[in-house]
């Protein structure tokens, strides 16, 4: 099926979404959900194709000479496009509940601007070519900054002020000349098998290149770029979760993963070790950022921090120059987008449920969220990798590539950043259960008085009688049956994950 | 004699007979309808000698059917119809867009006068670009001078006469440099003829005159270009002019002169004189890129929109300078897709700005507060066009960056290229300035709301129809980028004349037919 149809459903949407506005909230809501299961049904026709070896495309819009605009699916491609269509709808499905109980405002805007955001990613998911994936990336950045100012508050404006200059920066100012100098050297933008760059350009000039590549894509937040991370976590929670834990950043690294696949190609990466320098700066960020992690009392904060680290995993795949490796990120973008997205949920099930943000108020919440805190307990173990949870499986697969160029030594710091995220985030659900409640304030009960009764005025759907006799106090049924979502897929591709390795497997190296 | 052979003269003749009829008109609205129908008939002359010269196709016109060298020639090839076409296609929107947008600004019994000012500039300034005559260049030069003295001159601000003499003083020695460059080379050469000329260089028998003639020449043209460090009339002009004026100028007087300074050093002059034996990139290259990494930083410090945009202006004028200077055909293409492209990209912004100064009587950027709110569609023609002035991909500006970059890369010119990006950074920290203020800030005024309207709808239409076409020609930049290799096609072949044998020097009169 030609990838162009991918743009559809996002962009079809738009209209729906103005037209039914708030006033008709449930009908918007509604078109979007169907528009993602439309979404989701051709990523699934273009797997289908993908997996039998096919590499569908579309046909190319020439810009500038022989440089175009054109789509093609490849499996890396198809596999992020599978996981951010699937995350569109459980994440619609989430803001329902969140953004309603939390009563957001210009909600319709925030729509419509996340339906761009994942019309965008499906761009840069099947670019055919650099020139395509700088105008996705440029795309995603620009629909996503109303997103991360959608409060309007102080807090939020000068977030999105760090969000848009250092995304802005680093494009324009590294990987743009990055793309410009490539197509300069071999006259083409294309990705291909094998890659364009040869070794006869110079290991100086690859390196130089890698560089560009690497610290241009900002969004992959590698150290010093990183801190607009943390900076965009003002945006409401469901941004947070789809486009800070998925989207946006995965964008990233999947470039990454893309250029040093099709552009510099396994084997001249290999050869010429021009991603070597930056692997170092890479494993300092994973392990840097972790330690910041544990300073971070606000968990947002620390998710954020989390993801940094957690990216830099697959920026070192990418550079390790082994299709082990390679391959080990690709299924890394998946089972971390699964695993943080649901602890983003859970964060923000917190937030609407029990009002608390900071890591040190959650003791106890473990009696009154138990789903919630089970949900986080498997997202954490999926972050950290250990079994049951699928993170094992690409932690494994990027430990085993470092084995193929030697660099063994970066399993060393793999080992000890699982140590590292085992102290940070499992402690939260350890604090939830087996620390008392604090002794109840009576502003904290009004509180989530308040928003119990908010959200049983439209949700009924699940939260039962039997909940409240409980004394649970979870988020809104959509928003749970997100969280639920997620964390059983979490587990679903530890038991179970044929399928992206039978995907991957038709990655073509040379 | 069909009427296609009489489409050069027709472009001069149209504007220029406007003129004296939006005198005698005596009536701003008649003016203004003489005008655009003046304007319109222009763009649409220009677009046919665009389709015929496309091929590399060379129109010679000669005037009055006085043969050249003696008589005054019109020479027509791509690199001077794309550029007809961009003077009279920004002058048609403009003036669309003047209806509304000058009638705050000029007082209501000087209409007449604005648009007879704006005739004759017009006619100037495609007389500019037409002529193969290097003296007929001048007395072009000097008529769309005067009148835009003029037309700077009627803005509301007392400061515009201040602005409008300066620009005299500087347009006049300008102008000057010009002439006696024109001169010496007329004492080299002989001859007025440009292709006369370009043939005649190369024999001339007093190397030194053609020196002297050449360093007027670049003198001369850098002031009118404005090219950095010359370039100090313009933020003047831009400010205090009335927005409608600058909205015109700024697509085209610069690049105009920026047209003349192409042709004398790549045509006339030739390439191997200009930038083989007479070095003028390394004069240029430095200044240009001196010019836009300075006036990038200048124009983040400015309190004023339109003066901002001014020093804008300076800067990117600096990328075509510098794209010219690589002289090579990516560098030129380059050079000629920024022209085009930077004419639609800063008329819109200015006209923009025109909008907020219709509706707030100023433009200053600290006080735009509240824009967002009560101009949304002015305020989002501004984002638009100033993520084209950064070169955000799927905008103009991208092709016209993309290329220059390039361009620079293929040279070896590492720290150019760096540059560029560093400047280009700059301008989305001052665009991103001033949009951060329009959608963040609450206005200052006493009670915190900003009561004013959106823009009139004659005034938004025209702005959004040159946005329009930024982003086509951001998506289909093969429309533009293939006229402008054509053109350094064109330019790179060299003189518009081969070489006289130096025997018939002197003898030949109908050279370089």
């Amino acid at each position: 099926m030609n990838p162009l149809w991918t743009l559809l459903p996002p962009l079809a949407v738009i209209p729906f979404i103005l037209f039914f506005g708030e006033k008709r909230r449930n009908l918007r809501e509604l078109s979007i959900i169907v528009a993602g299961f439309v979404l989701l049904f051709i990523n699934n026709r273009i797997y289908n194709d993908v997996v039998q070896g096919a590499s569908p495309e579309s046909g190319s819009l020439a810009m500038m000479g022989e440089l175009s605009m054109k789509l093609s699916a490849e499996p890396i491609g198809n596999l992020f496009a599978l996981l951010a269509s699937f995350l569109w709808v459980i994440t619609t499905v989430y803001s329902i509940g969140y953004m309603r109980s939390h009563k957001e405002i210009n909600q319709t805007r925030f729509y419509i601007c996340f339906a761009i955001a994942i019309a965008a990613v499906m761009s840069a998911a099947y670019a055919d070519n650099l020139l395509t994936l700088f105008i996705a990336y440029e795309a995603l950045t620009l629909s996503t900054l109303p997103l991360v100012t959608h409060a309007g508050t102080d807090a939020a404006r000068q977030g999105g002020k760090t969000y848009i200059r250092l995304l802005m920066g680093t494009s324009i100012g590294l990987l743009m000349p990055a793309v410009i100098w490539t197509f300069v050297l071999t006259g083409t933008t294309d990705f291909e098998a094998g890659g364009i760059l040869g070794p006869e350009i110079g290991t100086t000039t690859l390196a130089i290149l890698a560089g560009l590549y690497v610290f241009g894509i900002g969004k992959a937040a590698i150290m010093p770029f990183h801190r607009w991370l943390p900076a965009a976590m003002v945006a409401p929670t469901p941004v947070s979760a789809l486009l800070h834990a998925v989207a946006v950043v995965k964008t990233g690294v999947f470039a990454l993963l893309k250029i040093a696949t099709y552009t510099f190609g396994v084997d001249t990466l290999a050869a010429s070790g021009a991603g070597e320098w930056i692997l170092w700066i890479a494993t300092f960020t994973v392990l840097a950022s972790s330690l910041i992690a544990f300073t971070k009392d606000n968990l947002k904060a620390r998710l954020a921090y989390s993801t940094v680290s957690q990216l830099s995993y697959i920026i070192i795949a990418a550079l390790l120059a082994s299709s082990t490796a390679i391959t080990g990120g690709a299924m890394h973008i998946v089972m971390h987008g699964f695993a943080k997205i649901t602890l983003f949920f859970c964060a923000g099930a917190i937030l609407v449920a029990a009002h608390k943000t900071l890591i040190s108020e959650l003791d106890g919440l473990g009696k009154t969220m138990p789903i919630t805190m089970v949900a986080f307990t498997i997202g954490s173990l999926g972050i950290i990798g250990l079994p049951p949870a699928s993170g094992l499986w690409s932690k494994l697969m990027i430990a085993q590539g470092t084995l193929d160029n030697g660099y063994i030594w970066i399993i060393a710091v793999l080992m000890l950043s699982t140590l590292l995220n085992i102290g940070y985030l499992l402690v939260i659900p350890l604090r939830a259960f087996f620390k008392p409640l604090p002794a109840p304030q009576s502003e904290d009960n009004h509180h989530s008085h308040d928003s119990t009764h908010a959200s049983d005025e439209s949700y009924d759907l699940l939260s039962s009688n039997s909940m409240q006799a409980a004394g649970w106090q979870e988020a809104p049924a959509p928003s749970l049956w997100a969280i639920v979502m997620t964390s059983s897929v979490v587990i679903l591709l530890f038991f179970y994950p044929a399928p992206l390795v039978e995907l991957l497997e038709q990655v073509q190296w040379r | 004699m069909n009427f296609f052979d009489q489409v050069p003269a027709l472009q001069i003749a149209v504007p220029l007979i406007g003129a004296p009829v939006c005198v005698l008109l005596r009536n701003g609205r008649a003016a203004w309808a003489v005008t655009q129908f003046c304007s319109v008939i222009c763009t649409l002359l220009s677009c046919m000698l665009v389709a015929a010269t496309r091929d590399g196709t060379v129109i010679r016109y000669e005037l009055g059917s006085w043969s050249a060298p003696s008589g005054i020639e019109y020479y027509v090839d791509i690199v001077n119809a794309s550029v007809l076409l961009v003077v009279s296609f920004i002058s048609a929107i403009v003036c669309l867009y003047a209806y509304r947008g000058a009638e705050k600004e000029i007082q209501q019994d000087k209409h007449y006068l604005f648009y007879t000012g704006w005739l004759l500039c017009i006619t100037g300034l495609l007389g500019i670009v037409i002529t193969g005559d290097a003296f007929n260049a001048f007395v072009f030069l000097e008529i769309s001078s005067l009148a835009t003295y003029l037309l700077i001159s009627l803005g509301p601000d007392r400061n515009s006469l201040t602005a409008a003499f300066r620009y005299l003083i500087m347009g006049s020695i300008g102008a000057s440099f010009i002439l006696i460059g024109v001169g010496f080379l007329f004492a080299a050469t002989g001859s007025l003829n440009m292709a006369d000329i370009s043939a005649r260089i190369p024999i001339a028998d007093s190397p030194r005159t053609v020196l002297v003639a050449f360093s007027f020449l670049t003198v001369g043209l850098m002031i009118k270009a404005a090219i950095f460090p010359l370039h100090a009339w313009l933020a003047n002009a831009y400010h205090y002019a009335p927005v409608t004026v600058t909205a015109l100028l700024s697509g085209t007087a610069t690049k105009v002169s920026l047209y003349l300074l192409l042709r004398f050093f790549f045509n006339v002059f030739g390439i191997q004189f200009s930038f083989g034996q007479m070095l003028l990139n390394y004069v240029l290259l430095p200044a240009a890129i001196a010019g836009f990494v300075l006036m990038s930083v200048v124009a983040l410090y400015q309190s004023d929109l339109r003066r901002m945009l001014a020093y804008s202006s300076v800067a990117q004028i600096g990328y075509i300078v510098a794209g010219i200077c690589l002289v090579s055909p990516l560098g030129i293409s380059a050079g000629i897709v920024h022209i085009i492209n930077h004419a639609l990209i800063k008329s819109a912004l200015f006209m923009a700005t025109g909008c907020i100064v219709y509706r707030l009587g100023h433009a200053h950027i600290q006080s735009l507060g509240g824009m967002a709110k009560q101009m949304p569609i002015t305020t989002a023609a501004f984002i638009a066009s100033g993520l084209s002035l950064i070169g955000v991909p799927l905008t103009a500006g991208f092709i016209s960056k993309f290329n220059l970059i390039a361009a620079m890369l293929e040279q070896g010119w590492w720290i150019g290229a760096a540059l560029i990006l560093a400047s280009s950074l700059m301008a989305t920290l001052y665009i991103g300035r001033v949009v951060e203020i329009m959608i963040f800030r609450k206005p200052r005024t006493s009670t915190g709301t900003l009561e004013v309207n959106e823009a009139p709808m004659q005034m938004l239409i025209p702005l959004w129809l040159l946005i329009a076409l930024s982003i086509v020609f951001g998506i289909f930049g093969n429309e533009t980028l293939s006229i402008a290799s054509a053109g350094a096609e064109r330019l790179l072949t060299g003189p518009l004349a081969p070489a006289l044998v130096p025997e018939s020097a002197y003898l030949s009169t109908g050279a370089g037919q």
